[in-house]
Parts: structure tokens; sequence; C-alpha cells
């Protein structure tokens, strides 16, 4: 059992660390949960969004009389309903976000960016009358060059998407403007030094292509604005306080005038950590003084929602020839979208943040193109970087001819290893994850030809933040519950469990619900892997309340001094044989019946801003056989082993690693946004853009390493980011071990390993 | 003195020096004493930071203590999906 830092149960019965039912469950199961698309007000209208054809254009104007003439046509939006907003950066999932895009990217103003970019709303009393309507909207465009990719969005030259863009982190200061919008870069040791000291040396260049965050539930939204111009919102979200800060912002109101619910949600993976289309729902509503509901269709998730970047890295990485890594260089390019802030900071940092190297110097570009900006989406950034690592830690395990995971081992941080970015790490679990995949019956099962076994590691920070939690005790003495972040991956399961523990009630007498903007104080998103880290510690902090409350009561009832009583396995107890002769152990249960009668009602509220994020680590091992005649590739067997430090719910952990896997198989083997000449996406379905279904994958086992975080109570760690930084470099190098051939080019889909195999000469005749 | 380095573009944007040796006791002394020294770093400063005390990293923190002889840095903010 891993070290719970004091947080253990203390009346025989724990919860934490268990797998409890899970409250949504039922719900869920039998369809009764409600997702963004099933809110719906009386009157409401339904809102469609018009966008632009074309991947880059000038907007020279916007003609909406027809439509607004339309009958049954209540409202229409354009650029000239947002006022335009000065540059001030934002947290907007891993990156900042400047204020000026977002207006921007919400609905196109001087130009658009790309096809599918929102250039107008409409707001009607049906579907095909709000379809109609955007077809009278006369825009009338100046079509100008795009650029999709991103090595040649930096090419001097290139279209420009914006003239006053100007490359920030190079000296001298640019006077022209480009598309690269930063350049950065992370540097200790003597990295030229350090690859003079290697035996072996490996260079290779990488490229992935964007991937979509995937999530089942697209982009919905309801919107109702009334006469004071106080505005409620049911959206679909990872983070309803940030849609309400965004949306006060974007359109001029108070903040305490907007109320968001967060909706049940069909995944997010980091893509609903910004806004589309609640400011335009809301902007809609003003102005048609009606409830108005937008869903996006799978085509515009697809073409107007972020995807994450594809990259071109180029890695060298330089090793002893007893395999001590010695240097480390990498640099970076990364796809912003249509505005800055690629994930690239964060690719920097992670690239080699797994292992002990004295000397590394990595750099990276952000880079807009005429793609959809970029969200978040899962360790934003480190899973491209980090393949790329991992590939080339393979070829040197090959050319020294040492096992893949002893030489990672000889090479792994632990604690106090300074990291590639900076700081020492504290306790952390690498080498345990690599120990637990070593150890499996998994690594040491015998392969056939065209099959191939491959091992990566990941790494990703984890983060605390601003985390606002409450608890109340009922009339009979159950317990609700209420948290602020969006429930993803069993945050109401996990809460429930502390806080059980915490108060001594069982599980099922705590009620768990993710409450409005109205009902707590601010939270930050559910991302980062925080929510349950933070909101278990906010758990803990409100509990902490009721209980010095019911001690003070006891104290009273008792007629005792406050050194006389004590919380302990889920009563108030007497201290003494004199006191203990007159007061019986009270439990909250107890208390709650005299609540009224001892000072009204019962309750805690955590109020924190969560510090001690500690960063997990995890191990991927995979087996999978290529097919040589049509060049798929089959996932026969995967493992993962992960650093939770102590698992809340072990289930929903594991679902995590698993849930990760799978994105990152999608990721490694068919996943890419296909664009055609002309600039516009030629793929944005599911038929086409292929995605892990169940069939595509076996079950993947999950092992729970658990390192406790001395800095959280229960010594919790994130767990959803990880999983999804290993698989892109354990499957490349499986299939090299499958083939013989090093692919450097994700997705490793269908048609490009059958023209590798052919160009080798492997395919049969 | 606490040993503060600034990590990436932050030791860029302070003329190219990562190092320094500062006698702040939190982090918001820590800022104050930085953006003295290189004014054009208040800026980033305010937009936000991760800060690392010891290993430990903090974010919007400005009331943590940093110890006489902690190793500070200055890192980029983080966040995630």
């Amino acid at each position: 059992m891993a070290e719970t830092n004091g947080h253990s149960k203390t009346n025989g019965q724990s919860y934490v660390g268990t797998r409890q039912i899970r409250p949504d469950g039922v719900d869920k199961v039998t369809g009764r949960a409600r997702f963004g698309a099933d809110f719906n007000l009386a009157g409401q209208l339904i809102g469609r969004v018009l966008r632009s054809p074309h991947p880059h254009a000038r907007i020279v104007s916007i003609d909406t009389s027809k439509a607004e003439a339309l009958p049954g046509v209540k409202a229409v939006v354009t650029r000239d309903d947002f006022p335009d907003q000065s540059s001030e950066f934002i947290p907007a999932g891993e990156m900042m976000m400047n204020y000026k895009d977002v207006v921007r990217n919400v609905m196109a103003r001087e130009k658009a960016l790309y096809e599918g970019h929102a250039v107008a709303a409409v707001a009607a009393t049906s579907v095909a009358i709000a379809r109609r309507a955007l077809k009278l909207i006369e825009v009338k465009y100046e079509v100008l060059p795009h650029v999709i990719d991103v090595v040649e969005a930096m090419r001097p030259g290139a279209p420009l998407l914006h003239d006053d863009l100007f490359t920030v982190g190079v000296e001298p200061k640019p006077d022209k403007p480009s598309n690269v919008a930063k350049r950065i870069e992370i540097k200790q040791g003597d990295v030229e030094a350090g690859f003079k000291k290697a035996d072996v040396i490996v260079e290779r260049e990488f490229k992935t292509a964007p991937v979509h965050q995937g999530y089942i539930e697209p982009h919905a939204a309801l919107a109702t604005v009334s006469e004071d111009g106080s505005a409620e919102v049911w959206t679909t979200t990872q983070g309803h306080f940030i849609v309400r800060a965004h949306c006060a912002r974007l359109l001029g109101l108070d903040i305490g005038k907007v109320r968001v619910t967060a909706t049940e949600i069909g995944g997010g993976f980091g893509g609903k950590t910004v806004v589309y289309l609640e400011p335009l729902a809301i902007a809609l509503s003003k102005k048609a003084k009606r409830p108005v509901k937008m869903v996006m269709s799978r085509e515009e998730v697809f073409k107007a929602s972020g995807p994450t970047s594809g990259a071109t890295v180029r890695v060298k990485m330089g090793a002893t020839k007893d395999g001590k890594f010695v240097a480390g260089a990498a640099e970076l390019k990364y796809q912003a979208g249509a505005f800055q802030g690629s994930p690239v900071q964060p690719g920097v940092m992670c690239a080699y943040a797994p292992y002990d190297i004295e000397n590394v110097h990595v750099i990276g570009y952000d880079v807009v193109s005429n793609r959809p900006k970029v969200a978040a989406y899962r360790a934003p950034g480190a899973p491209i970087s980090e393949y790329a690592v991992e590939s080339v830690v393979d070829e040197i395990a090959k050319k020294l001819r040492l096992d893949p995971i002893e030489l990672r081992m000889m090479n792994a941080a632990r604690e106090g290893t300074k990291a590639a970015y900076g700081p020492k790490f504290g306790p952390i679990g690498l080498e345990e994850t690599l120990n637990s995949i070593k150890k499996t019956e998994h690594w040491n099962t015998p392969l056939r030809k065209w099959q191939g076994r491959g091992v990566a590691s990941g790494f990703w920070f984890n983060i605390g933040g601003e985390t606002c939690a409450s608890l109340t005790v009922n009339e009979d003495g159950t317990v609700s519950l209420v948290a602020g972040t969006p429930d993803i991956g069993g945050l109401r399961a996990s809460l429930a469990a502390v806080a059980a523990d915490e108060l001594g009630v069982s599980y099922d007498k705590v009620r768990p619900i993710i409450g409005d903007t109205g009902s707590l104080g601010f939270n930050f998103l559910t991302g980062g892997s925080r929510s349950a880290f933070s909101g278990s510690m906010a758990i803990v902090e409100a509990a902490k309340q009721i209980k010095a409350d019911l001690c003070a009561r006891a104290c009273k009832l008792w007629e005792a001094k406050p050194d006389q009583v004590e919380w302990k396995d889920g009563a108030v107890r007497p201290l003494g044989a004199a006191l203990a002769e007159k007061a019986k152990p009270m439990t909250i249960a107890d208390f709650a019946k005299v609540a009224g009668k001892t000072g009204g009602p019962i309750g805690g509220v955590g109020r924190i801003n969560a510090q001690g994020a500690g960063p997990s680590f995890g191990t991927h091992l995979v087996d999978l056989e290529v097919d040589p005649e049509t060049g798929r590739v089959t996932i026969l067997r995967y493992t993962v082993a992960q650093d939770a430090g102590r698992a809340l719910h072990p289930a929903y952990v594991e679902g995590q690693f698993q849930g990760g896997a799978v994105q990152g198989i999608g990721w490694a083997l068919n996943e890419e946004y296909i664009y055609g000449e002309d600039g516009k996406l030629q793929n944005a379905g599911f038929l086409d853009y292929r995605m892990p279904v169940a069939s595509d994958v076996p079950m993947i086992d999950a092992i729970l390493v658990e390192v406790g975080n001395p800095k959280h109570p229960y010594g919790v760690r994130g767990v959803g980011e990880t999983p999804i930084v290993p698989p892109l470099g354990a499957i490349a190098n499986a299939m090299e071990n499958a083939t013989g051939i090093r692919f450097t080019e994700l997705p490793m889909s269908p048609p490009k390993v059958l023209k590798a195999l052919k160009e080798k000469g492997l395919t049969p005749a | 003195m606490a040993h503060v380095t600034l990590i990436g573009n932050l030791a860029q944007i302070a003329g190219g020096v990562a190092e320094y040796d500062l006698s702040a006791t939190s982090v918001k002394q820590l800022f104050e004493q930085l953006a003295e020294l290189h004014p054009m770093l208040a800026r980033h400063l305010e937009d936000g930071v991760a800060v690392a005390i010891d290993g430990q990293i903090y974010q919007d923190a400005l009331l943590q203590p940093i110890e006489r002889d902690s190793e500070v840095f200055l890192l980029p903010q983080i966040a995630g999906g």
C-alpha cells in the first residue's frame, strides 16, 4: 500500500483505493445522463454558424440583410457584434492565449484564417430556416494564398497570416512579420562538449500529423439572456468557470451576471478548454431575446475546433559505449494553427525529462498556418517530442546491443535528478515502472515473424491550481458534495471516497455533484491532470472544517474543554474517563439530528490554490503484427505501467491508462488531418479520419505503480496526461522490431507501411 | 541568499543573464527584485510563470516562502489537457 501521509481511513473501512460504484454510472448506462445537446428551454431557437469556405481570405464585406428578412430568423451576428479585444494573454489549456486572438477565433474579423472559420451565426425557429438563412448571408472574400505545412509556413516568402506577428525570442528583434510567433529554448550543460564524449550518436528527423482529440460528444451550448442582461449557459466543457470568464470578457458582461452549468461531458481530452459556441449563443440570445441552442456537426468539430499540433522534430542524442547518455539536442517546429500558441513550450521541456542527461539543448518554434487553432490535447506537446526521443533511445540501444529497458533504467530520472528543464525531481516512479514492465510475463513472451515488441517511457508535469469544493451534512446524516471541475475521468467517485473516509460515513451516503458557477468560488478547469489531485485536497480541507465545528459543538453539549474531545474513527469522542461517563461518541449522523439546535447547518468549503503536484512517469510495452500484404498493423498486446502516487479509485485510474494508450495507438497508426492542394480538409468525419474502435485494440493491461506524492494528503499524483505520451514511441519501436524499418513519420498508416515495405523488398511476391 | 535560475526565454529577456543570488524570502519578493533588475521581465512575471523552489513547482503562489539557501527556477507556466 502506498504512503498515505496520515490520511488512511480510521474507522476500519477505507474507500480510498477501492473500486466503488460510480455515482454517475447508472444514469450513463441507462441514457438518463444529460450531455450538452440534451438541454432544452421553452421557446428556444436553433443557432447555426456560417463558416469560411476558404483557408485564407480577407473579408471585404458581410451582408446579412436577406437572412434577417427571412421569416423565422430572429437574430444574426457577425464580427460587428463582438467588441475587439486588447492584447492580453490568458491561460487556455496548456498555453497562454491572447484575447485579441480569441475574439478573432470565435468570429473572424479582418480575415478568415482557415477553412471552417466562423464568419456569421444565425438563430432561427427551426434548423431548416437557420440553414436557409446561412445561404442568404452574402460574404465578399478576397481570397489569399494559404500555407498549411509548418516547414512551408516558416520559409521566407510564405503567405503571411498576421501582418503584426513578429517572432519573439530572437535577437536582434525582427523588423518584418513572419509566421513564426516564438522561438524558445532550454539549455543546460555544454551539449557540444557532451557529443564529443559520445561513442555513439544518433540523429534523425521525425514528422507527426495533427490529430484531433476525437471526443464522441460534439461541442454544444444552450444560452439564455434575460432582459436585465444576465446570462445563463449550459455547455459541454472542461471548465465552466473559464467559459464564464471568457464569455463575460468577449461580450462585455459582468462575471457575476453570467451563470454557467457544465453538463455531463462526452470526452474532452483538452479540446473543451476553450470557447467556440458559447459566446455566439449568448450574443444571439441577447439579440433574439430567446434562448438559443447550438450544436456542432462532426464536420464542424474537425474543421473548426482545435486538434493538436502536427510537427517536425529533429533529435540528436549521444551516449558512451557503456550506455550513459551524455548529450541530447532537439529542434521542434510545432503548428499552432491560425493563431499563436502551440504546445511547443511543454514539448521542449518534456523532450528529455525522463532522463538524467548533463548536457541538453532544445529549441522550439511556435508557427502559425491556415489550420484551425490548436487546443490542448492530453499532455500537450509532450507525446510529439518524447516520441522522437524515445525512438532515438531505442536506436542507441540497438547500436550498443543493450536491452532497451536496461538502457532506460541506466539513464532514468530519479529523486534528486536535475530535470532537463531545470529543477530537481522529488520522489518519482520512472524506475519502478520500468521494473514493473520488465517483470511482466508479456515482456518475456516469444514473438513470431512480422511481429514486433516495443517499449517507451513518458513524462508529464501535472498541476494543481485554484479549486473550491464543498461538503454539506444533510438532516439525515447523508453528505452532499459539490465540486467545481467537470467530471471527465472519475472525479465524483474519487472525491466521494475521500469525503467518506474523512467524515467516517458510508460511500453511498455521499452524493457528489458538479456545481454551477454560482454555487462555488472560482475553479480552474479540469486539465493538467489536476481535478482529482486538487479536488481531493479541497475536500480534505472542507472535512477538516466540519470536524473542527463538530468538536466545538460537542464541547458545548458536553460542557467540555477543547482538549477533552477528539475526532477519531468517524466520531467526536470524549477524552478522559470522567467525560466518557456522561458523554457518548457522536457521529456525523448524530450531529445531523441536532444540527438546528446546536448552531445550524453543518458544512465546510475547501478553497485552495493547490500546490505540490507530483510528476507522473509511465512505461508502455506493446506487441504488434504487420500484414506485409496490406501494411495493416494489428496491436496484439499492450501493457501500461504508470506511477499514480496513490490511486483514489483504481478502476478509474486504470481507465485513464487504457484510454491514453488507445488514443496514442490512433495517433501512431492512423489518425491525421489530410489537406488538399486547395487548403481544405479532406477527411472531416469519422469514416475517413480513422480512430481506433474497440475491435482495433486488445484489452490493455494496467499496472498501478504507487510512489506516494509527499505533498498530497493521500499521496496522489495526476494520472490523465502521461498515458498518451509513451504509445507513439513504443509503437514505432515495435514497428522497427517487426520490420527492420525505422518509421519516422506518423501515422504509420497502411499505405505508408506498405510503401516502406515495398521499398525494402519486404512485400510478398 | 536564494540561488535563482531563469529558464528559457526568461533568461533572454533578462539580457542573457540566467543566474542570480537574491535575498527574496517569498515569491512576491522574488518577482519584485527581478523586475527591479530587469523591468522588461515584469510583464512576463505578471502574465504568469511557474516557480520551482527546491524541486517543488508552484504556480500563482505569491506568498510561498523561499528559504535563504533555496534553489529556485523560474519556468514557463504549466497546464495541460
